[in-house]
Formats: C-alpha cells, sequence, structure tokens
C-alpha cells in the first residue's frame, strides 16, 4: 500500500474530524464522502497500463507523502492571494487555503439578487436546495479514481449559484492557493457552479501555491448550465513547478445554453485533466479551449470528452501546447454523438509547437458517431516554428531568434485572443511576453497599443 | 558601380538531390534603375528573389552577387534586409497572433538599429505610417490586425507595398506584386511603386512578373526574359511589349541554340 493511501486510510478512520462535530453537517454528505473513499479504496490509483492513464504516470504522487493541507491563514498563501488577485477587475475575488474559503482575503462584491457565491461547506450546512441537488451528481466517482477521492475528503470548496436572468458583469474569480510551505500538503478543492436560466456569467479557476511548494492539488468542478444560460469559464494553472495537479470539470448543459472553456496549463510538474460536457438539450452550444505552455520536465495531460447527446447542437474544440526541453504533452479529445444528435455539427482541432528536439506530444483525436446527418471534423498537427513565417520576418529585419519568440507568441495568441475575460487575457499575453522578451505592445486588441509602447 | 551585381548565379534546392534552378544568372542593377525580369511560371524568376533576399531552402553552388560593394550571399535574410534589400512576396505569409503594426514598428526598428540610427518611439512610429499613408494615398485600416490575416489577395499585395513604404529600402524586389489583382488594385499597387521610385532617386526596384499589363503603370528601364533559370534576352521596355504580343517561343528557340 502506498504512503497516500495508508493516510487515506487512516484519515477515513478518522472522517469526524473533517466534519466539525458541531451537529451541522448534513448526513448525506457523509454518505456521499464515505461511498467515495470506498470507491478509491477499492480501485486505487489508476495505472499506465490503463489506457486513459497510459501516458501519465501518477506514481510519483501515489508514490509520495502529502499531509492533508489546512485551512490556515499563513503569511505565504495571503502573499500568493495578493500575487494571482485581479483586483478591482474582479466583480469577486474568494480565495481558499488548501481548499477552504477565507472569509478574511475575499471580496464577495454585490453581484445582485440570485447570486450566491462563497464557502461550499456554508452551502452545505444551509442545505442550499441547489447543493442537494446536485453536488457530487454529475462528477462520477467510478469514473476518474481522482474524482472518488476528492467526494472522498470533500470539505469546502467554492459555491456560485447564478439567479434566473442575471447577468454579472466582471469575471468571479475563485483563486486555490495550496500552502506548502512548511510540509508537503494535498488539497481537495471542490467547485459547484450552477448558472440559473437565462443567466450570464464569467467564472475564472486560479490554481497556484507557494512557490517551489511541493504539494499536490486534486480539484474537482461540476457546472451546471440551465437552458439559455451562458458561462464563460476559465480556468488558470499556474501551480508551484514541483507540484502535481489532477483536476476533473464536468459540465451539464441544458438547451440553448452556451459555455465556454479556456484552460491554461503553465504550471505544475505533472498535470492531469479531465474535461467532460454533456450536451443534453438542443441548441446547446460547447466552446472548448486550452492552451499549455511548458518546459523543463513538465508533463500535461488534457483529456477531454464531449457528448452530443441532442440534436442541433455545434461545439468547437481548439487546444494548443507550446512544449520546450523535454516537455511532454497529451491530448485526447473525444467526441459522442448519440443516436439522437442529428445536425450536429463539432470541429475539434489540436495544435503542437515543439521549440526543442527532446519536446514530446501524443494527440489522439476520435469521433464516435451513432447519427447519421452531422458534420464532424477533427484534425491535429504537430511541429516546430513554421519557416515560411520565420522567413517572412527575417526579410523584414527581424532576427531570427527575435523571430521564433515572436511567433511562439502568436502561436499562444490565437487562443489567448478567444479570451474575452480581460484579466485572464492579459495575464497570459503577459506571460508569454515576458517569456519570450517580448514588450506588452504586441496585443491586437489594445486600440491603444501605440501609446502603450513607449517603453 | 551597380547597386547589385549578379555573375554567373547559380542555385538549387537545398535538399538531398535538390533541383538545380538558377542556372547561370547574370544581372546589374544601378541606383535608381527600375528592371523587370519577365518569363513563364517555373523559370526562376521567384527563385532569384528568394535567394536574393537570402531564403535558405535554396543552396547557391556558384556564382557572386555583389550588393553596395558587399558579398550579399554571405549575409542573412535579416542583414539584408536592414542594409535595405526589401522582398514584396507573391504570397504574403499570414501571421495570426502578430499585430501589423507591431510586427512592422520591430521592423522599422531592427532597420534603424543597425543603421545606428534612433528607435522610433510610438508617436513618431505612428506619425511615419500617417506619412506613408498620405503618399501612398493607401488607406491602412489594419494596423491593429493581426498580419495579413483575413487579407483578400488584394489587400495582401498591398500590404507588402505599405510595408516596403514603410521601411523604405535601397532595393525593392517585388515578386509578382501584380498577380491575382483587378484594375484597381493594381493601379493602387503601381501608383505606390512609382511614388515610392520618385521619392527617392536612388532607389532601385526589381519587378518579377507574368504579364505585361504591370508594365503599363510602372515604367521600366529595362526589361529581362528568363528562361531556364537564365536571362536570355535583355532589352527596353519595348521587349515587354514584343513578348506580349509574340510569346516567349521565339526567345525559347534562341535559347536553345548553342551558345
Amino acid at each position: 500500500m502506498t504512503q497516500l493511501e495508508e493516510q487515506t486510510m487512516m484519515n477515513l478512520s478518522n472522517l469526524s474530524r473533517l466534519s466539525r462535530g458541531d451537529g451541522r453537517q448534513r448526513p448525506w454528505i457523509d454518505e456521499v464522502r464515505r461511498g467515495a473513499i470506498e470507491r478509491f479504496e477499492k480501485v486505487g490509483f489508476p495505472s499506465v497500463k490503463e489506457e486513459a492513464w497510459r501516458f501519465t504516470n501518477v506514481s510519483p504522487i501515489a508514490q509520495s507523502t502529502f499531509a492533508l493541507g489546512e485551512g490556515a491563514l499563513t503569511e505565504s498563501a495571503r502573499q500568493v492571494s495578493e500575487q494571482y488577485g485581479f483586483g478591482i477587475e474582479a466583480a469577486a475575488e474568494l480565495v481558499f487555503i488548501n481548499g477552504i474559503y477565507q472569509p478574511e482575503l475575499s471580496r464577495a462584491g454585490k453581484l445582485g439578487s440570485g447570486v450566491r457565491i462563497g464557502s461550499l461547506e456554508a452551502a452545505i450546512e444551509e442545505d442550499v436546495p441547489e447543493v442537494r441537488q446536485h453536488l457530487t451528481r454529475h462528477a462520477r466517482i467510478d469514473g476518474n479514481p481522482f474524482v472518488a477521492l476528492n467526494s472522498g475528503f470533500l470539505r469546502d470548496g467554492a459555491f456560485v449559484r447564478i439567479g434566473r436572468g442575471v447577468r454579472v458583469s466582471g469575471p468571479i474569480h475563485l483563486i486555490f492557493v495550496s500552502d506548502a510551505a512548511s510540509q508537503s500538503t494535498v488539497s481537495h478543492p471542490r467547485v459547484l457552479i450552477v448558472a440559473g436560466e437565462g443567466s450570464d456569467s464569467q467564472i475564472v479557476e486560479s490554481y497556484v501555491g507557494t512557490p517551489g511548494g511541493r504539494y499536490f492539488t486534486n480539484a474537482v468542478t461540476e457546472i451546471v448550465a440551465a437552458r439559455d444560460s451562458r458561462i464563460d469559464h476559465c480556468r488558470l494553472q499556474q501551480e508551484s513547478l514541483e507540484a502535481f495537479h489532477v483536476a476533473t470539470m464536468q459540465v451539464v448543459q441544458d438547451e440553448a445554453s452556451n459555455v465556454i472553456s479556456q484552460a491554461a496549463t503553465l504550471g505544475g510538474k505533472l498535470t492531469r485533466n479531465d474535461l467532460n460536457v454533456i450536451l443534453n438539450g438542443e441548441y446547446a452550444e460547447s466552446t472548448l479551449n486550452g492552451l499549455v505552455v511548458i518546459g523543463g520536465d513538465q508533463h500535461v495531460d488534457n483529456h477531454t470528452l464531449l457528448h452530443h447527446e441532442k440534436a442541433n447542437c455545434p461545439s468547437h474544440e481548439l487546444y494548443k501546447y507550446v512544449l520546450d526541453d523535454r516537455a511532454t504533452g497529451v491530448f485526447r479529445g473525444k467526441i459522442f454523438v448519440q443516436q439522437d444528435a442529428q445536425k450536429t455539427n463539432a470541429k475539434q482541432n489540436s495544435k503542437s509547437l515543439l521549440l526543442s528536439d527532446d519536446a514530446r506530444i501524443n494527440a489522439m483525436p476520435a469521433l464516435e458517431i451513432y447519427a447519421d446527418d452531422v458534420k464532424c471534423t477533427h484534425g491535429s498537427t504537430t511541429g516546430p516554428v513554421d519557416e515560411d513565417m520565420v522567413f517572412y520576418l527575417r526579410t523584414r529585419g527581424v532576427g531570427l531568434d527575435a523571430a521564433r519568440h515572436l511567433l511562439t507568441y502568436a502561436f499562444a495568441a490565437d487562443i489567448t485572443r478567444r479570451i474575452k475575460v480581460v484579466p485572464v487575457r492579459r495575464r497570459l499575453e503577459d506571460f508569454m511576453a515576458a517569456q519570450h522578451g517580448l514588450p506588452q505592445d504586441l496585443r491586437i486588441t489594445d486600440l491603444g497599443s501605440h501609446d502603450e509602447a513607449a517603453r | 558601380m551597380a547597386l547589385l551585381e549578379i555573375q554567373n548565379l547559380h542555385a538549387r534546392v537545398a535538399a538531398a538531390g535538390g533541383r538545380e534552378i538558377l542556372k547561370g544568372v547574370n544581372l546589374s542593377i544601378g541606383r535608381g534603375e527600375v528592371h523587370a525580369i519577365m518569363g513563364k511560371n517555373g523559370s526562376g524568376k521567384s527563385t532569384l528573389c528568394q535567394v536574393l533576399a537570402g531564403r535558405e531552402t535554396y543552396e547557391v553552388t556558384q556564382g557572386t552577387v555583389t550588393y553596395n560593394g558587399r558579398d550579399l550571399l554571405e549575409e542573412s535574410a535579416e542583414e539584408r534586409a536592414r542594409d535595405g534589400i526589401f522582398l514584396a512576396f507573391q504570397y504574403p505569409v499570414e501571421i495570426p497572433g502578430v499585430s501589423t503594426s507591431y510586427f512592422l514598428k520591430a521592423a522599422v526598428n531592427a532597420i534603424r538599429k543597425h543603421r545606428g540610427e534612433q528607435e522610433l518611439d510610438a508617436m513618431q512610429f505612428l506619425k511615419l505610417v500617417k506619412e506613408k499613408q498620405a503618399l501612398l494615398g493607401i488607406e491602412q485600416s489594419f494596423m491593429n490586425r493581426a498580419v495579413n490575416e483575413g487579407f483578400s489577395g488584394g489587400e495582401k499585395k498591398r500590404n507588402e507595398v505599405f510595408q516596403m513604404a514603410v521601411v523604405n529600402p535601397m532595393l525593392g524586389l517585388l515578386d509578382e506584386t501584380d498577380s491575382g489583382l483587378d484594375i484597381d488594385a493594381l493601379k493602387v499597387v503601381a501608383n505606390g511603386v512609382n511614388k515610392l521610385h520618385q521619392q527617392d532617386k536612388d532607389r532601385a526596384i526589381l519587378l518579377v512578373t507574368h504579364y505585361q499589363r504591370l508594365l503599363n503603370y510602372v515604367v521600366p528601364d529595362f526589361v529581362h526574359v528568363m528562361i531556364d533559370g537564365r536571362i536570355v534576352k535583355s532589352g527596353g521596355k519595348d521587349l515587354a511589349l514584343k513578348l506580349e504580343d509574340q510569346g516567349y517561343e521565339w526567345l525559347e528557340a534562341e535559347a536553345s541554340q548553342p551558345a
């Protein structure tokens, strides 16, 4: 038995430590936890012999010792949360340390009637109907051992409910800080987002940690999009380069809802993201965009699974990887089109830019179609920087290295410019510009770029 | 001394067993001169432009190219650009994610820095752009769009001429800048080339084209005919008219005669 499993068992025997023992916890959640832990005990960590985990070896996680992260507000965690905050650009900003809500560091803002954002634990205790209805109902513990592990340790996280017809202006920012300043920690942050009928919101999840910290973040997000709702969701993973990050996001969309998922992975030593979307109503639309920018010995594995269950749903997917040094990437994108899902229009594409001879990508697009009147395409390209573009820049006087940097930036900008959540887009563009020694006046979308450029 | 002196230039595709495309080109271009190279598809016209601009996919196997008294073939593509050679592409490359304004400012400043001139700041650059717009009579609506992305063929070619105006080269190589343009777009492009030529009497232009049509608007001092990797005939602007009238057959027959 690995050390984490031992610890899991230890904590299981001490489940009361998780609940606060003040009698306000709900029995149903204890049952969920117990069932999830049982499931995890039964299956354990996945091995590379399983197809879904073939290219991602999680034994470094299984063989490490992590202490269950406490929610104490430490100076190091406070600094990290401030560093990654959006400030006034966010409509609201909530901070979590090792998955536990920090009211002192958070700003809930005034978002309108029917909107509730805050601690998931508090929402469980209050028995908020949407929590009882949706929490742990969508991300299935039998689908992925890490979901079972997260559900087994489910305690706190974020609950976001956007009321019917409410349009929130500005992003709601959830910052998950893993604090491993004093010891290696594990945390299991949980997010539940319930978007009411006709609502419109931008929600950003940032995953960060104490610099150089060795920790394991095991996150699960469930998103429920009601009829005609629109969610612009961004996920920014900028964990420590020593960290392990495993995350599952489960999205369920009702009729004519529109969910945009933008997932950027920049940090972490080993990252696995599972994104599962179910288009469960006609005319629902789904956009899945991903950007991975890694180097060193970083490894990132993105699995996306898109279920077209009903007719007339468009979906668009574009994942881009920039891989340097010995970094390795995996992209597995699967689209299921069920028999009822006629007139599906699904497009999937993955593109990888290899900046070194030792970088690797495994891209596996897959379509499984049971309807006969559909339009589905997928494609995948991998290669170094385009030499025609390099030559074009050089004939304009731009040096070879500068041209390569600029084109790498441009490759990623193809994703970032699609992001409508301004502080997220800017953060990613600035990250790319800094990495490539470029000024910030590259932006296409800033009309004032000429004025900014004097540096 | 000529601005550009090409002697017995041979070049092949830089790959194992790569085909030889230029088979002994001789050409001399003086300051302020406008030259046109005509020829059929595959005759080597575009390859000559690419080799002069420093494309590494071609390997020069023989011959010399002297530009402004220096050995051009020793220089990288960016050094040539900074020394005043500009290639207007036959197929301008789209660069999604880089704004035209950033791209052009980077180009202008790379060249200025090389010449020991002060780099332009944002305001100065904007002023330069406006000047060149006025000069060419081109409405420049795409400074804030990605380089060439989603541009029509005509817009791309116009953008090439505009870039040429902004970087202000000594030698402009225009690789089939006229192809695929309707008559109005052709006039805009030709007018731009003429303006640039008038503006600096020392500036030389090399036009590569299929058709005589462009030469109605940009009048060359010299016309050359390229067949199978060699310039087989040179003359004045009348030669273009003769080619338009009689085609290339008479020259091909001439070229195949043993020297």
